[in-house]
């Protein structure tokens, strides 16, 4: 059985000036262990649709279904227990400013109530996998964006995710940093077997990292299938529309997308 | 104007009534006006448990206990005061009316401390699992403590203002002593010193709340 299966999943936001159908009857299944590509425009739902998988957001309709877990069922405690095994890292990094990397790396595991010592180390051997171990004793705002999101994802693997969600994780950054990060998510990717959902609108970094990858267009799934047959014969034009504007992309901005 | 030992005394006795009036104001104010201010921010329509309906009584009372007069309040209090401390007049009889007046206005700064939390870090926070009081007290808290500390800072000084004024009505405390010299006694001078006393307290407190907020700031290098 497939490790997250999306089912009709439905999102409408209701507000004063109308309704936004931000997803549209969505389904598809991800294997555990996989890497699994979300691309689209802006606006597509793109980010909607990654919240609706650990319920930050709650879906209209439809069901998410994580390890045979049926997400809408769970009481708000069993949620929060749930929410450990799925990590998340964003586009804008999201660390604790007023703390310390070491300190930032810990906070997870102040959540799961491991005792303080034991934590300081185990988050020392998280940086070191990052590669920022002597960074431990700075705050977020002495580091670069690459070393930012690598704190971030020291502080995921704290959580000792199954899944990991990642939102535009390296959209905030440059080529080569881009290029680092991603060899660090594939690098975790095997050596925990983590499920990863990547969202981007960087067709390089679904190219590069995703097993298969799904094409999202105004709240819908128009085509999925595995990368590389995607991009070698997109079927839909909107899949078209996104590889093709790649390589313009990539003369515009020296290959990172935009 | 007898600059003896005596008015020495009793400006010295006028700083220490002030500031014991002042301290334990702020002070009973936070213990009123923090958690309404953290429930501010938690019940607002997006923050991290929505409840418009307490919201908007909140916001309402908090807005009412601040539309009145400072020096209408001290009057109107007067009941409680007396059952509280069993007497209506004197530095810790004003305690009560300021506590009051202070509790609405630190929820409302507090309430603007915490909304200026980074909503993303808050959804990091969600995403790992963290209930409702470790974002209160690690997120909220932690991540807009320069802010809050700057808050403790403006309601020193609004409350030393609010004291001083308490002193028109027999408060005690330096603004008593400028009012029953200056107003009533033609003392000039003991007034102007007065005066420049209750500056130089809200300059030092001012001094250094700031510098704490600023030691304290790790959100620059
Ligand atoms: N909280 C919200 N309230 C109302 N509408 C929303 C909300 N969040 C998203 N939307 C709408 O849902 C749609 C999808 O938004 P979403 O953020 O998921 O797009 P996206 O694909 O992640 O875009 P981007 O690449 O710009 O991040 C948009 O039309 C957006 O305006
Ligand atoms: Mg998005």
């Amino acid at each position: 059985m497939a490790f997250i299966e999306i089912d009709h999943l439905e999102k409408t936001f209701t507000s004063k000036s109308g309704d936004t159908e931000a997803l549209k009857d969505i389904s598809f299944s991800i294997d555990k262990g996989e890497i699994f590509g979300v691309i689209g425009l802006s606006g597509a739902g793109k980010s909607t649709l990654v919240r609706c998988i650990n319920l930050l957001e709650k879906p209209s309709g439809g069901r998410v279904i994580i390890d045979g877990k049926d997400m809408l069922a769970l009481s708000e405690r069993e949620l929060k227990i749930v929410r450990r095994d799925i990590g998340m890292i964003f586009q804008h990094f999201n660390l604790l400013m007023q703390r310390t990397v070491l300190d930032n790396v810990c906070f997870p595991m102040e959540i799961a109530g491991v005792k303080k010592k034991e934590a300081r180390v185990k988050a020392l051997t998280y940086l070191e996998q990052v590669g920022l171990a002597e960074k431990a004793a700075a705050y977020p705002a002495q580091l670069s964006g690459g070393q930012k999101q690598r704190v971030a994802i020291a502080r995921v693997l704290a959580s000792k995710p199954r899944i990991l969600l990642c939102d535009e994780a390296t959209s905030a950054l440059d080529p080569q940093t881009t290029q680092s990060i991603l060899q660090l998510l594939k690098q975790i990717n095997e050596k925990y077997s983590i499920t990863m959902v990547v969202i981007t609108h960087e067709m390089r970094v679904v190219e590069q990292i995703c097993d298969r990858v799904a094409v999202l267009e105004y709240g819908k799934i128009v085509e999925s299938g595995r990368t590389k047959d995607v991009f070698e014969s997109p079927k839909t034009e909107a899949a078209r529309r996104l590889i093709y504007t790649r390589d313009y992309n990539d003369i515009m901005s020296g290959g990172s997308g935009i | 104007m007898t600059w003896d030992a005596e008015t020495v005394k009793m400006l010295l006795e006028g700083i220490r009534d002030t500031l014991y009036m002042v301290l334990f104001s702020t002070l009973f104010g936070y213990v009123l006006g923090l958690p309404l201010g953290i429930l501010l921010t938690v019940s607002d329509r997006d923050g991290i448990r929505p409840r418009p309906w307490l919201y908007r009584i909140l916001d309402i009372v908090v807005n009412i206990l601040r539309s009145v007069p400072f020096l209408i309040l001290l009057i109107l209090v007067i009941p409680l005061t007396r059952l509280l401390v069993g007497k209506s007049y004197g530095s810790t009889a004003t305690i009560v009316p300021l506590t009051i007046a202070a509790a609405p206005f630190i929820a409302r700064m507090v309430e603007s401390s915490l909304k200026e939390v980074d909503k993303g870090v808050i959804e990091a926070a969600q995403s790992l699992g963290a209930g409702t009081r470790t974002i209160i007290f690690k997120v909220l808290i932690g991540e807009a403590r320069t802010s809050l500390l700057v808050g403790v800072t403006i309601s020193l000084g609004t409350i030393l203002g609010y004291s001083a004024m308490a002193g028109v009505v027999g408060g005690g405390g330096l603004g008593d002593i400028a009012i029953r010299y200056g107003y009533y006694r033609y003392e000039t001078g003991i007034m102007i010193v007065t005066v420049i006393v209750l500056v130089a307290l809200v300059q030092i407190l001012q001094a250094i709340g700031m510098m704490l907020a600023k030691v304290l700031d790790r959100r620059r290098v």
